[in-house]
């Protein structure tokens, strides 16, 4: 029999960007907050020896163990999904902090378009310019009122960045200048405004000078040490809610964090719930945690994990496209990429996580997609994030991928490989979904996560068109030699890292029967369960999603706050 | 200078084994005759041999059982990693020592990943699917290695030619030789990774040795901070740097 614990008022499920953003903004207001995390407690004293390529960035000594829970795939419903079993195409994050503390820091916003994606393609296309099976629908908020939460989240996290040129774009004041102009990111510039683009600095969290935030947070700059994503940052200059929100909810003496606990399920009756059901890994015991508010918060997948098993919410089934819970999972259609080799050296082992340039002019509806086969676009970017030597082996085309001729090209071409990519937007179908596997168990005998997912053709001509863009920059900058990715797309693959930018399935909406969410990230079905997280998009556009996904955590903070005054749906 | 330690020779071996210097025996690599401080001019046998490499035991085995594996990976691994003349290749960098630590350890046996039934074989795309620890897989790599040389040169994988090495090889990369559990595609992938891995990881591990895998590359290790090299437009030389201190 689980031990009831006395009730709180917020318990979080997960302690990472989302559970520390909620933890500071309800603690500082006076109530108290439980936060459950499945992984240990972390502390930036653990990121003093972490320069370690083999540790960290090959045996992701900071990501969750895959032995107790990972999730099942196959690319359709006549395909047998087998586990995950080892790292791959996306990496989560464990441990107080989350993938927080690992993440990149590079942090955009996403575009008005973005939320209104129905109502615009409609407006500017119309209806038949939706293809069948694609499950365009929009968010049931608008850029307009989630602007002032984007600005909490920069002013925290204390964003370095310029303003966007693209005509049409949304303006950002950041509140730090952008990171240093490189020979690489100068090359980039020249050669994209050659071309007629509007190029610019990729938005950084990555410090670019020491830096006090609203909540008298003081923070060091960025060394750009080369050793960012996948590590902890050893001068706290990333952001991560290790060095921002967690020691601000601390210091209230509202908030207590219980590491190693993992929660397996949301309590509720008569559709509101009552607490978490969790267990201590270090002694197998059970314990239910009462909350008058539970959030979730334990990254995208987890997220749907813990509804399903919950069941909370209806499940989507993908025959008839109704039900919510696993709907609309999208991913980022990032392989449209051109390598360039050049006669001369860059320093290319020195970088940080967020340094870059990038256009925006093919992303989003800045295009015209009249005459094109896909719809949305991508984000072209040259970064330059410290290049290390197990990972980076790249050879001009024709070479093989071993032996005396690779070792030559790859050791010669250490320091004379520059890659562009498009970061394109992943947008949902039908059959594209999330469900439990009917056969996989987690540690706790609890069903694993099924994926079905496979790249559409929206994908595959989306990265040929982006590929090529990418090539024609690459050659514009003058590399002596170029080899392009996206022409050959196949299935999706889910052993090479892509990116962690998985979103979807428990999506907002201004529509209960599509969307498990209303704009204050509330369950429609539930309304002490609030799921902030990018679950929560309707689809996945050209940028990285944390700023968004905290942009939401502020949005869902003030929702929590509403609700325990009020009571009742908030919308 | 404080004195060196003594460090025997392969030639040193050879007399007092009586076996000529510069002999190749059986065409392949001789293991287990030297020591890890070899003196550098005396790495080769034979300057006309394909793979003449040596491999010492002093660094003992933690996985490997025997000789016999051990100078099978490490001709597996060096004909991946060749010495030329850029640098030393995976046996000098001491990659079959860091393969042995790693099959040892975590890595090899699949702590961190899932390995619950029931297993089946699915697509590429869906990546690993054996019930078989990378340690079993690189075991039965290394026995089936061998069996394919003899079956295709009545030799043991390390007394065949480097050419003929690489024939079978690619064969593994292109999945047409049989394995139990795992296919050889697989088997050739994960002993690839480790190769450039052992290479270039921070020497605390037992490759990278001396640091030449990054000196080759002109890559600094660990260093604290590139706020004055990041917008130099010259290339920045940086004496490399390990994490535990050499
Ligand atoms: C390598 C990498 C690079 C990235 N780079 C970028 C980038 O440059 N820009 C960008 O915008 N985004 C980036 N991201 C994504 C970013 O990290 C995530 O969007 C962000 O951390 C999501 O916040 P979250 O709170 O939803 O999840 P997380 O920050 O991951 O936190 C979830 C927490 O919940 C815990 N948890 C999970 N399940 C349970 C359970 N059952 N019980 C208890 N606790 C649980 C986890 O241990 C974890 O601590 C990157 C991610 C990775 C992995
Ligand atoms: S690159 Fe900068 S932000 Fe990233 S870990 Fe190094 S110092 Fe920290």
């Amino acid at each position: 029999m689980a031990t009831k614990l006395p009730k709180t008022d917020i318990v979080l499920v997960g302690v990472g960007w989302v559970g520390g953003i909620i933890a500071a903004e309800l603690t500082k207001k006076g109530y108290k907050v439980v936060g459950i995390e499945r992984g240990k407690e972390r502390s930036t004293e653990d990121y003093f020896m972490a320069h370690d390529e083999l540790r960290y960035a090959d045996r992701k000594e900071m990501m969750q163990d895959l032995s107790k829970e990972t999730l099942t795939f196959r690319h359709n419903t006549t395909q047998r999904a087998l586990p995950y079993r080892e790292w791959g195409s996306f990496l989560i994050g464990e441990g107080t902090g989350g993938s927080g503390e690992h993440w990149n820091g590079q942090t955009f916003r996403f575009l008005p378009y973005d939320f209104e994606i129905y109502s615009e393609t409609v407006k500017r296309y119309g209806k038949g310019k939706i293809p069948k099976g694609m499950m365009l629908q929009d968010w049931g908020i608008t850029y307009k009122e989630l602007e002032p939460y984007f600005d909490k989240f920069d002013a925290m996290t204390g964003i370095g960045g310029e303003p966007n040129p693209l005509p049409g774009s949304p303006q950002v004041k950041y509140p730090n200048p952008p990171m240093l102009e490189t020979p690489v990111t100068a090359l980039f510039k020249s050669a994209t405004k050659d071309l007629g683009y509007h190029p610019y600095h990729m938005p950084s969290n990555n410090l670019t000078q020491p830096y006090t935030n609203p909540d008298g947070i003081a923070r060091s700059a960025c060394q750009y040490c080369g050793f960012c994503e996948r590590f902890g940052c050893e001068y706290g200059a990333k952001a991560s809610p290790v060095v921002t929100v967690l020691p601000v909810a601390k210091e209230t003496g509202n908030f207590e964090v219980r590491p190693h606990c993992v929660v397996r399920k949301v309590l509720h009756t008569n559709g509101k719930a009552t607490g978490v059901l969790y267990v201590d890994t270090r002694t197998g015991e059970e314990f239910i945690q009462e909350a008058d508010v539970v959030v979730v918060s334990a990254y995208q997948m987890n997220n749907i994990k813990l509804l399903l098993n919950s069941q909370l919410g209806r499940p989507y089934d993908p025959v008839t496209g109704t039900g919510v819970i696993g709907r609309n999972y999208a991913y980022q259609t990032y392989l449209g990429t051109a390598v360039g080799f050049f006669d001369k050296d860059f320093n290319m082992y020195a970088g940080a996580g967020a340094l870059g340039a990038q256009i925006d002019d093919f992303n989003g509806d800045f295009f015209d997609h009249t005459d094109l086969d896909f719809l949305h676009g991508a984000t072209i970017h040259i970064t330059q994030l410290g290049d290390r030597p197990i990972a980076n082996n790249h050879v001009p085309p024709n070479v093989p991928s071993w032996g005396k001729e690779f070792k030559d090209a790859s050791v010669q071409n250490a320091n004379r490989a520059l890659i562009i990519k498009a970061q394109g937007a992943s947008l949902p179908w039908q059959d594209n979904y999330i469900d439990q596997d009917p056969t996989y168990k987690d540690a706790f005998g609890d069903p694993l996560l099924r994926m079905t997912f496979n790249w559409k053709d929206q994908d595959r001509q989306l990265m040929k068109f982006m590929g090529e863009k990418c090539a024609e920059i690459m050659k514009q900058m003058g590399a002596k030699e170029v080899k392009m990715t996206g022409d050959e797309i196949g299935d999706y693959d889910i052993r090479n890292y892509q990116s962690t930018h998985n979103t979807g399935g428990v999506i907002m909406g201004a529509d209960p029967e599509t969307s498990a969410l209303n704009s204050y990230l509330q369950m429609w079905d539930c309304e002490n369960v609030f799921v902030p997280g990018a679950s929560a998009f309707a689809q996945n556009s050209g940028y990285n999603p944390t700023n968004t996904v905290g942009a939401l955590a502020y949005r869902a903070a003030e929702g929590i706050e509403k609700y325990l005054k009020t009571g009742g749906s908030l919308v | 200078m404080t004195e060196k330690p003594k460090n025997y020779s392969r030639r040193d071996f050879l007399k007092t084994t009586g076996i000529a210097t510069g002999a190749l025996i059986g065409g392949g690599l001789i293991g287990g005759l030297v020591g890890l401080n070899v003196d550098k001019d005396d790495q080769h046998v034979s300057d006309t041999g394909n793979t003449n490499h040596e491999m010492g035991t002093n660094g003992g085995f933690q996985f490997f059982q025997n000789q016999r594996e051990f100078n099978v990976i490490s001709n597996a691994t060096e004909r991946i990693f060749p010495k030329d003349d850029i640098g030393p290749g995976a046996i000098d960098l001491g990659v079959p020592y860091f393969i042995d630590r790693q099959l040892a350890g975590q890595y090899g046996s699949n702590t961190k990943e899932y390995m619950q039934g029931p297993f089946a074989v699915g697509a590429k795309t869906q990546g690993y699917q054996s019930r078989l620890t990378r340690a079993s897989i690189f075991r039965q790599g290394i026995a089936v290695l061998d069996e394919e040389a003899n079956k295709r040169f009545e030799k043991g994988f390390s007394s065949i030619e480097a050419e003929q090495m690489d024939e079978i090889l690619t064969a593994f990369q292109n999945d047409e030789i049989p394995m139990t559990g795992v296919t050889s595609a697989f088997f050739f992938r994960l002993l690839r990774t480790a190769t450039l891995e052992g290479a270039y990881a921070d020497p605390m591990y037992g490759g990278n040795r001396n640091m030449d895998g990054w000196k080759m590359k002109e890559f600094p290790g660990h260093q604290m901070s590139y706020i004055n090299v990041i917008d130099k437009e010259k290339f920045q030389k940086i004496a490399p740097q390990p994490l535990g201190g050499m």
